[in-house]
């Protein structure tokens, strides 16, 4: 058990190395540097030697490599080069809370609704209500959520013009961003929680339960959903992931000012120390997340080949 | 009344020396017109193929999926050819038109014909969405194909740099290489390529494990085949049904990913079209013009349905095993 904890947290962190070097290199090897005098403005060749001197870019690649790495264990990203007197830090500081708040929203709503979803469709199989929550299901998994996102967007702010287009300040605001970033994870879990409780529904010891008069839903709610949960656990990996590249066009759609929407600017501004940074910020976070889960998940279930 | 079939040809012997004990009456003599009519075999043989080919046709949702593809795949390589309009023609004076018979999806605000743009879209989205998987398919069956049968340290190695890779959220760094290599079709292939074949080297991998101690290997072995002839030609074969199913899935993953990316306005560039781009441009006229998002948002989702449906359709079929 310990011997797979560290396992699993020794291939986190070369991992995460991994990715710091890819795309520390990635990025420098980007042809045009961020001052590439080939944009809109000319600057004079002498000033811009100045810009990068000052940001570090004449020296050798590995010497800039080193710094970076040294910044990075002090846990700074860099600054950025776009906006005047901006760190990275301080994008995260100001843009993580919200993203955070939109995404732990989110991810209640996903398990709320798409576990019940699956279970009623396991207990109801072929019926029904398992065709409804199939058919939400193969919606969810088949639109992109940015189609999905502009649809409802277009449909309840401004033909119906019940809830609000943008911003974050009442709780209506929430409501669209929250439904398009939970619909696709909702139609993930629903059909996890539809097979996982069809193989335990299976199983003897839910025959015995029945067998000695339990009630229905207690054999449903008690016994069975113990086990079918355990499926569930994995995807929360997975879904953190999902909810941070979906925040990337939510954030935009909906004008929210959370990282994700950074990290578009960053993209489109061609702003390399805030794309490097952010994404070095997303694959440490999704990276601990994976950890965190993993070693829950081996926790939960003792059946987890530990010696993988 | 027992009544035991005799095989003259294999078994020679009489029934007294099979059952000493039993008396003679208690035997009935086969009636050998009637022999030849139980022993015949009167379904042909199936092959896997024809059978899974059986198996998919009942799949009704499958089927339509297949037909709107291919209706799609047609009308995205002939149809632009029909149409007076092209995907980058603008006519200024005709900016912003709602559907009519003259435009049938209507035009954008520099006049270009939605309808036309749509089809030329579908033609990137799924010229994408099928060689990414074609490559991936093969790049996956390579790496766990040798990975699943050296095994040992080679397997330790190479699963090692999966598990590492795995790791990384695969969209951030496509939108890192996108960045690097330039808005371009060939990028976005490239940049798709880059991780999404791991999914398929593991599954071959597994199935290659499976089946490398199984018979038919061994005897390949004992013949004097190679390695790789053993590995290609027999096991590979073999584990084809998961692998075409493990590919299927990639197909809409990758339409999605491109459409992803051009939507966030890093994948095909302006004045090609594609399903991502176009939606993305009908944001801002979203409130004045919305029929400008609906047909090719439409499009993303009817054809994500169809290859979801033929992908579902496909495992059950390929692969009953995995039927949920």
């Amino acid at each position: 058990m310990v011997g797979y904890i560290v396992k699993r947290i020794v291939a986190g962190f070369l991992t995460l190395f991994v990715l710091i070097t890819v795309t520390f290199f990635l990025m420098h090897a980007i042809p045009g540097g961020p001052f590439s005098p080939a944009e809109e403005r000319k600057v004079p060749k002498a000033v811009l030697e100045r810009i990068e001197d000052k940001y570090g870019l004449n020296d050798p690649l590995p010497v800039q490599y080193l710094n970076y790495l040294k910044n990075l264990a002090k846990g700074d990203l860099g600054d950025s080069f776009k906006q005047l007197d901006v760190s990275v830090n301080e994008l995260i500081e100001q843009g993580f809370p919200v993203s955070a708040k939109v995404g732990m929203i989110a991810i209640i709503v996903a398990l709320v609704v798409g576990i019940p979803l699956g279970i009623t469709s396991a207990t109801k199989r072929g019926r029904w209500p398992d065709w409804i929550s199939m058919i939400i299901a193969t919606v969810g998994i088949s639109v992109p959520n940015f189609v999905l996102s502009v649809l409802m967007l277009f449909f309840f702010a401004v033909w119906l013009k019940m809830l609000p287009t943008f911003g974050l300040t009442t709780w209506q605001h929430y409501i669209l961003p929250v439904a398009g970033l939970s619909f696709t994870p909702i139609a993930y879990i629903a059909r996890l929680m539809r097979s996982s409780m069809l193989e335990v529904m299976r199983q003897d010891y839910i025959r015995t339960a029945r067998a000695k008069g339990v009630h229905e839903m207690k054999v449903i709610y008690k016994h069975a959903l113990k086990n079918a949960i355990i499926p569930i656990v994995t995807y929360l990996g997975p879904l953190v992931a999902a909810l941070l590249t979906g925040s990337f066009v939510i954030e935009r759609i909906y004008s929210i000012p959370g990282i994700g929407r950074y990290f578009v600017t960053g993209i489109s501004d061609r702003d390399y120390s805030v794309v490097l940074g952010l994404t070095v910020f997303f694959g440490a976070f999704i990276i601990v997340c994976n950890l965190i889960v993993d070693i829950l998940y081996a926790v939960i279930d003792r059946r987890v080949k530990m010696d993988k | 009344m027992i009544s035991i079939r005799l095989n003259e040809k294999k078994n020679s012997r009489q029934p007294d020396e099979m059952f000493p004990d039993l008396p003679d009456e208690l035997f009935e003599k086969l009636d050998e017109t009637q022999k030849g009519e139980n022993e015949q075999i009167v379904r042909p043989s199936v092959s896997y193929w024809r059978d899974a080919w059986s198996r998919f046709r009942k799949d009704r949702l499958a089927m339509i999926g297949l037909c709107f593809l291919v209706v799609m795949g047609i009308a995205a390589i002939f149809g632009p050819m029909f149409s007076s309009y092209t995907y980058d023609g603008q006519d200024l004076s005709n900016g912003n038109q709602p559907p009519s018979a003259e435009h049938w999806f209507g035009t954008d605000k520099f006049g270009r014909d939605i309808f036309v743009r749509t089809l030329y879209g579908a033609r990137i989205s799924l010229l994408i969405g099928f060689v990414a998987a074609a490559i991936n398919m093969v790049i996956g069956i390579i790496y766990g194909g040798i990975s699943g049968y050296f095994g040992g340290r080679v397997d330790m190695v190479m699963m090692r740099i999966v598990d590492i890779m795995i790791g990384i959220p695969d969209l951030l760094y496509i939108i890192l290489v996108m960045m690097f290599l330039g808005n371009s079709i060939e990028s976005i292939l490239i940049a798709l390529c880059l991780t999404s074949w791991i999914g398929t080297a593991r599954i071959v991998r597994s199935q290659v494990v499976t089946l490398k101690h199984q018979e038919y290997a061994l005897a390949a072995r004992c013949i004097g085949s190679s390695n790789l002839r053993i590995l290609f030609k027999h096991l590979i074969p073999n584990s084809i049904g998961p692998i075409i199913v493990t590919v299927t899935f990639l197909v809409p993953s990758a339409i999605f990913s491109e459409a992803f990316l051009s939507f966030l306005g890093i994948g095909i560039q302006v004045p090609i079209a594609s399903w991502g781009t176009l939606v993305n441009d009908a944001i801002p006229t979203l409130f004045t013009h919305p029929y400008q998002m609906l047909f090719p948002a439409l499009m993303i989702s009817f054809t994500m349905f169809a290859l979801n449906f033929i992908g579902d359709g496909l495992r059950d079929a390929l692969d009953p095993r995995l039927r949920k």
